[in-house]
């Protein structure tokens, strides 16, 4: 059984325990355990079921590499499925529930699948469930659907909230190891600004783990002695608890730190995420032992020795009292020695090297320890805990030569360097003959915007496995010489033997467990490869190999070498996977950081948006501006709202806040040639004081913005662009003066946020200028189509006589500051006089009703003003204006396009939104023929009938003509096609 | 081509698995073909496929300098719909989802093609009627969509929050044979029946020369040596670029970093696909349990299959915001694609300056789900020499008529 | 997530403060060009998979557009330039031709 040593532990607090319950189960730990160490002392080993097949998993590493123990942590909303036991730091009341089981994780159906294990190989789904051609969605895929997946999707909206923070350094030293350690008081010492990230809540690593000895000091001394005189550079900055997660283009880290992971809802962030730039990374974040190859490795009780080590020194729990030891290499025989020190037993050590001679192994077999070379495990006995291993030659088939009883294996296949954040952007790897393991390739390193390296790596995740080497590496890699000495023992090196017994038959293979989450086996692998899967990259994907929760951190080496030899090719042949970001999954709130809920998206308010707000509005999102969609009284439906509005602008007045409304000045010798560049009609002739209305269009000729211009003097026009356009507009500008015409002398000004603006519209608007007073808004003194600078009840205003509604219509821009009193004292004086503020719908209602166009729904960035009947806004004596050339083609220039039309239904209904006109037959795919489609459509309170715009073939030849327009029930709505202007169509309401 | 069947698996079972053949073989390229498609993707594969299969030419080689599958087939999120608003475009997806409905059966090869049903939301007026039309025009189509409410959105998609704070969901289109499908598995599906026809799939072999007399093409030169054809089919995506200059023409089509991501995988929570355009972000749950999500798309020339974090970032705050459930699901992988974008966002495939040379591309981020229906435009065009109906639209001569095939135009939708 | 200095500001300006252009130094054709002319100049692009020449505008900044020589395969920049120049400066190629000894120059 798995326990707690009665003394040890670097870093556990026994005076400090901690409850928590697993699968409700009370269980203590203590202060500095993490959930595995804290399970294992209380002798759960088994925590979960693989992926596939249900198979009974337990803790096989300490790590981020771990890939089976996996839990459900928290309940509610702060409930998180696939938590990693191994870097879960255990706090007071932790809650975890073990995942991917039914009814329970001693007992679970979902078994079956391993049962048939031989009937589900590796791809085996995309040969079967074929027939019949329904079954795959109603049958097979839900079952397999419910089987797969791992913990429970969360139900609640997340408790916890998330930031983001940005920081920048000189050297960025990711990993806290005595690698990282020594790397960064080397920058440090440099004088260079240097941040140092890790990933755990301690400093140190591995090293204290194997005993290192550094400079004549223990590793843990060593350690406090660095950390202390990091802490006391001003130019380092430490952070623990903080993962770093991606190595993105031009040298941008993103780094995950856990607040409050482990002091859930204290009120802090739960993670914030670090957007770090740096002049150089160094990756120090160590190296991952690999498992071995033999049946049953994946029984609960098989563990990586190193891991085994973790727990036993940093812990004081040991995972077994007798632990078999399986190795390729010296390095796990310090498992053996520690295990033995600490009172437990080693019945044996399995090397299947011929010969173990390194320092270590001498050491074990004087310390008594049985060692048995040339020697592996035919299989793992047990179901959901080891009970013993058979034993056999590792240059045979497996036959076992004696079974050993145990309680846990220990298992090293040597060290992998960590590469992903050197591989993310575009590092290189090459294949290290002597350790058997891939490496940073310091000649082919990720470049950044200059074309230099923008990694360096140090220490075991540049490949070096011994302190000594490790301490040597990261000083050069902060640009160091002197590195502290280590004393070392000599380790003879690592035999590349992936699978044990060397002979093992398809029985075994079959048992043999790569990428244990996923349940990907040896023979998955060759099975792979004889199909053709030969790429490692079909490999991977045919099996699954390295795409579970771990990203095939334990799996992938070991699944290399075995594509490798059923291929008969060299492994650096094979190549690997391409390594992509983040290293360790971080959490998507925490990418998404704050901007959640209410500030989503910046929310652009106009000086009135309290009014609204305050007065039954309902809103319509307009890009980040919210507009009144209407103002809804007690008891009015949204329609109805919309019919008073209309009605009452009709015949009394409206007033509209227009402060979206774009607001371009644009000013200089040449603005009038530039604008006749921009718009299809003459600007450059507008008097001043007088308004002109304009069309842009882009290069293509398609109708892009529309607005009315004012001349204001000599030099300057005032351009007003839709509400959603104005900063397209302007940067529109922006790119035609600075990239094609920079020698015209032209300024530019997007004045929109400068000034609030109101229309006041109806027939009552210029009695309640008049009653605000200060300016002669008359039909004289200020005729329609100008514009004057003056004063109104008080304010400073510049008023408009310009008109979107076909009513007598004034808007007045004020600054911005005073707008919302100047919306007030309309609202004041017009209460008299019926006025009533409306919204964007009844303003929709209303141009149409005039046969006005709207950016948006007649035009959608294929329709030329030319179809809109607007010619007479686009200049004949221009010789070029934007668009112009791109109106020119064939299919623009046609006569056959589609063309604005009114259209009256003959039964006084609404058209639908969105309708198509069918013509006639089919096209050459089967598609009916159209010959038009509904742009605009409304129900006309004015007119008390349904009005509606639309694009149709020839459409103003064919006035009188009755059209059929499609309806979502199937039928058919016949209209006339009359002239878009259904309301004044003289014009004389609006020029009173 | 041994059958694949639940028979085969057991019988395989018995023999612990060492009977199957190879999904398809790896020749040494021949001197000449009658067709040469470049790019063994899932559109140059179906490509060869249905040249086999529709017109009986089966002397083909598709050449591919990587692995097969390994570009953008590879690479996406595996959302299969028809519902597109111009006549061409809803006429060639909706062939290949179609085709989609009976590939497996076709190719006896489980692509787990998933009519799950998709949802676009609407969650301005604008996109309202954006998508109101698209349901309109899809009527005439003949592609069955509907316009649903926001409590049938709440519905099919319980995880969904109807009612947020900023973009109230006001409805959606629901195509209802959309879906999804293991993407590797139609590449895969595709080769292995290209190969029992006696295709040659000739995977790392690169082309670095396109030769021509003539304005005929007569071969390619490759990293294996030349290889002559009657016939060349150009179907490599992002790289179109690159070997329509090596055959000496220039393509309206830019290559672009386009990216997605998983979660760590759970416990089926999603059955539909959701696109949400307003906030930029569409989501699904993968059969392994994974959410397989979209996000957008840069906006420069980039080659590198990595993409800006900007966009991931955006496209998560999006998806929290609609289903704010996933906050605590954390990414598990992220990754990027080039897509091949054209003027008008929509694919090429058309006869080119070259007599005998043809070219597919520009499916921007919409190929995936085009497979089928592209490969069965293109290998008629191939065949014939001249465009069918599907293909007729997508010829390259529209770019100089103005006659753009713009999807766009509904409500910013992507792909 | 590139950084390109600005060279009117001297910023040196993160992706998300920089709205890109599409490539640069394309000559624009208006009343009186070819179909084909104009086709070329609203469609062809080079496109290349290495040395880019593309318009940027610092957007979130200065405001001003600039040009900025890119590999468009490793994400190198080999400098940026003011927007008002119809072909890059010869400072800008010689710094290309010293990182890509192999180019073919600006065509």
């Amino acid at each position: 059984m798995s326990t707690r040593l009665s003394c040890g532990g670097r870093l556990i607090d026994r005076r400090a325990p901690r409850d928590f319950s697993f699968n409700g189960k009370k269980m203590r730990g203590f202060l500095g355990d993490t959930l595995a160490s804290a399970l294992l002392a209380n002798d759960q080993m088994l925590v979960g079921r693989s992926f596939k097949y249900h198979r009974p998993r337990g803790i096989v590493a300490a790590g981020p590499e771990e890939p089976n123990a996996l839990v459900g942590l928290g309940v509610g909303s702060r409930f998180e499925p696939n938590q990693r036991v191994t870097t879960t730091e255990l706090f007071q009341g932790l809650t975890a529930t073990s995942q991917n089981h039914w009814p329970s994780l001693e007992y679970d159906v979902g078994v079956v699948n391993n049962y048939a294990a031989r009937f589900l190989p590796g791809g085996f789904y995309y040969k079967t469930f074929i027939h019949p051609r329904f079954a795959w969605k109603h049958v097979f895929e839900p079952i397999i659907r419910r089987s797969a997946g791992l913990g429970k999707a969360p139900i609640d909206r997340d408790a916890d909230r998330y930031e983001q923070a940005y920081d920048f350094a000189d050297v960025l030293v990711i990993g806290g190891g005595v690698a990282g350690l020594q790397a960064a008081l080397v920058a440090g010492r440099s004088g260079a600004r240097v941040l140092v990230l890790e990933q755990t809540a301690h400093w140190g690593g591995r090293a204290p783990v194997d005993e290192a000895e550094i400079g004549g000091l223990t590793a843990d001394e060593w350690i406090r002695n660095a950390v202390e005189a990091l802490e006391g550079m001003q130019n380092v900055t430490l952070r623990l608890r903080t993962m770093g997660a991606g190595v993105y283009d031009h040298g941008y880290v993103l780094a995950e730190e856990r607040i409050a992971d482990h002091t859930p809802a204290d009120g802090r962030p739960r993670k914030r995420l670090w957007r770090i730039r740096a002049a150089k990374v160094i990756a120090a974040q160590g190296a991952i032992e690999r498992p071995l190859s033999f049946a049953g490795n994946d029984v609960p009780g098989v563990m990586l020795a190193g891991s085994v080590r973790d727990f036993v020194v940093n812990h004081a729990v040991a995972p077994g009292d007798r632990t078999v030891v399986v190795t390729n290499n010296d390095d796990a025989y310090r498992t053996a020695i520690l295990l033995v020190e600490a009172g437990l037993s080693v019945p044996v050590v399995l090397d299947a090297r011929a010969a173990a001679d390194g320092e270590l192994p001498r050491r074990a077999r004087a310390m008594g320890i049985r060692v048995e070379t040339g020697r592996g495990i035919a299989s793992v006995k047990g179901g959901k805990r080891v009970t013993g291993v058979a034993v056999c030659a590792q240059a045979g088939q497996g036959a076992v030569l004696e079974t050993i009883a145990c309680d846990s294996v220990a298992m090293s296949g040597g060290w992998s360097p960590i590469v992903h954040l050197w591989s993310h952007c575009g590092g290189k790897l090459i294949w290290d003959e002597v350790n058997a393991h891939f490496r940073p390739d310091p000649d082919r390193p990720p470049t950044g915007q200059d074309g230099q390296g923008i990694v360096v790596t140090a220490g075991s995740a540049s490949g070096a496995l011994t302190t000594d080497a490790v301490l040597r590496d990261a000083t050069n890699a902060a640009g160091g010489t002197d590195a502290p000495e280590a004393a070392v023992p000599q380790e003879a090196p690592v035999a590349a033997i992936w699978v044990m017994p060397q002979g093992a038959g398809p029985e075994l293979r079959a048992k043999m467990w790569l990428d244990y989450q996923n349940d990907v086996k040896v023979s998955d692998v060759q099975l792979a490869a004889r199909e053709g899967y030969t790429s490692v990259e079909h490999t991977k994907r045919y099996t699954t190999l390295g795409m579970a929760t771990d990203q095939g951190k334990l799996s992938n080496i070991n699944g290399l070498a075995v594509l490798s030899q059923a291929l008969s090719i060299d492994i650096p042949q094979v190549g690997t996977t391409t390594f992509r970001p983040p290293y360790t999954p971080v959490t998507l709130g925490a990418l998404a950081g704050e901007a959640r809920d209410d500030i989503f998206q910046p929310l652009r308010r106009t000086p009135m948006h309290e009014w609204h707000e305050a007065h039954d509005v309902e809103w319509e999102p307009v890009g980040l501006w919210r507009r009144p969609y209407c103002y809804r009284r007690p008891g009015e439906t949204s329609h109805q709202a919309v019919m008073r509005e209309v009605s009452n602008t009709r015949t009394n007045v409206g007033l509209l806040d227009a402060s979206t409304l774009g607001k371009i000045i644009v000013k200089g010798p040449d603005a009038g040639k530039f604008l006749d560049m921009l718009y299809t009609g003459m600007m450059s002739t507008l008097p001043v004081g007088k308004c002109r209305y304009g069309l842009m269009c882009n290069e293509q000729g398609f109708l892009s913005d529309d607005g009315v211009v004012a001349r204001i003097d000599e030099e300057t026009w005032l351009c007003h662009t839709t509400s959603g356009g104005a900063d397209r507009i302007h940067a529109w500008m922006e790119d035609w003066l600075q990239c094609e015409w920079w020698d015209w002398q032209v300024f530019t000004a997007n004045v929109t946020e400068q000034y609030a603006q109101v229309a006041v519209v109806g027939p009552n608007a210029r009695k309640l200028l008049e009653k605000l007073g200060g300016m002669d808004v008359s039909k004289e003194t200020l005729p329609f189509m100008q514009w004057q600078d003056g004063t109104l009840g008080g304010f400073r205003a510049r008023v408009y006589r310009i008109s979107f509604s076909g009513e007598l219509s004034y808007e007045i821009a004020v600054p911005a500051n005073e707008g919302r009193a100047f919306w007030d004292a309309c609202v004041a004086v017009g209460a008299e006089l019926g006025a009533m503020p409306y919204g964007t719908e009844c303003l929709h209602v209303m141009r149409a009703e005039k046969g006005f166009i709207m950016i948006g729904d007649e035009t959608d960035g294929t329709v030329i003003p030319q179809d809109l009947n607007l010619g007479w806004a686009i200049s004949k004596k221009k010789a070029d204006y934007l668009g112009k050339r791109g109106q020119e083609r064939a299919f623009l220039a046609s006569p056959d396009r589609w063309k604005l039309v009114g259209l009256e239904t003959l039964d006084g209904s609404v058209l639908e939104d969105g309708a198509y006109a069918p013509a006639e037959g089919l096209n050459a795919n089967g598609q009916r023929n159209t010959q038009g489609r509904v742009t605009s459509t409304y129900f006309s309170p004015t007119l008390g009938r349904g009005i509606a715009m639309g694009l149709v073939l020839r459409g103003p030849d064919r006035m009188g003509e009755v059209v059929e327009f499609t309806k979502l029930d199937g039928s058919l709505a016949k209209a006339k096609i009359v002239d878009q202007v259904f309301y004044d169509k003289e014009g004389a309401k609006q020029d009173v | 081509m041994r059958r694949y069947s639940v028979f085969a698996i057991a019988r395989e079972a018995m023999r612990h698995h060492t009977g199957w053949e190879r999904a398809w073989a790896s020749p040494e390229p021949r001197a000449s073909y009658d067709v040469v498609i470049v790019g063994a993707g899932g559109h140059g594969l179906a490509t060869a496929y249905y040249l086999g299969k529709n017109f009986g030419i089966t002397n083909v080689a598709v050449i591919e300098k990587g692995w097969l599958g390994g570009g953008n087939t590879g690479r996406n999120t595996t959302i299969i719909r028809s519902n597109y608003l111009q006549d061409p475009s809803a006429a060639i997806y909706d062939k290949a989802l179609s085709l989609y409905e009976n590939l497996s059966q076709d190719l006896n090869y489980n692509v787990m093609f998933s009519p799950r049903g998709l949802l676009m939301l609407a969650q301005t007026h604008h996109e309202v009627r954006g998508y109101l039309r698209t349901v309109h025009a899809n009527n005439l189509q003949g592609v069955k969509t509907e316009w649903i409410g926001p409590e049938k959105v709440k519905e099919l998609v319980p995880i969904i929050n109807i009612h947020g704070p900023r973009y109230p969901i006001l409805g959606a289109l629901y195509q209802e044979r959309g879906g999804t499908a293991r993407h590797d598995a139609v590449a895969w599906g595709y080769a292995r029946a290209c190969s029992a026809m006696g295709m040659h799939i000739i995977q790392q072999c690169e082309v670095t020369g396109v030769r021509s007399e003539g304005g005929q093409v007569t071969g390619v030169d490759t990293t294996k040596g030349h290889i002559g054809c009657k016939k060349l089919g150009i179907v490599v995506a992002g790289h179109s670029g690159q070997v329509a200059a090596m055959a000496g023409f220039r393509l309206p089509v830019e290559s672009m970093a386009l990216q997605a991501l998983v979660s760590e995988p759970i416990k089926p929570c999603m059955d539909v696909v959701v696109m949400a355009n307003t906030v930029h972000g569409y989501m699904s749950q993968s059969d392994k349990g994974e959410m397989v999500i979209g996000g957008g798309t840069d906006g420069f020339n980039n080659y590198t299959q990595r993409g800006s974090f900007h966009h991931i970032e955006e496209t998560l705050r999006a998806l929290i915001e609609t289903f704010p459930m996933i906050s605590r699901l954390k990414m598990l992988r992220q990754w990027g694609g080039i897509v091949d974008m054209t003027g008008d966002r929509s694919p090429l495939i058309s006869k080119t300056p070259l007599g005998n040379c043809f070219i597919n591309c520009g499916w921007g981020t919409g190929g995936f789900k085009a497979i089928p229906g592209s490969g069965w435009a293109m290998a008629e065009l191939v065949a014939k020499g001249e465009p069918g109906p599907l293909a007729a639209e997508f010829s390259i001569d529209r770019f100089k008529e103005g006659r753009f095939i713009d999807e766009s135009v509904a409500a910013g939708v992507a792909h | 997530m590139l950084i390109l200095e600005c060279p009117h500001c001297g910023i040196r300006a993160e992706e998300t403060e920089l709205a890109p252009g599409g490539e640069a130094h394309l000559k624009r054709f208006g009343p009186g060009s070819s179909d084909q002319e104009f086709e070329d100049y609203m469609f062809a692009r080079k496109n290349p998979k290495g040395v880019h020449f593309e318009r940027w505008r610092h957007a979130y900044g200065c405001g001003k557009w600039f040009i900025a020589a890119r590999c468009t395969a490793t994400l190198e920049v080999f400098g940026t330039y003011p927007a008002q120049t119809a072909a890059p400066p010869q400072h800008i190629i010689d710094a290309v031709k010293t990182r890509r000894p192999g180019w073919e120059g600006y065509k």
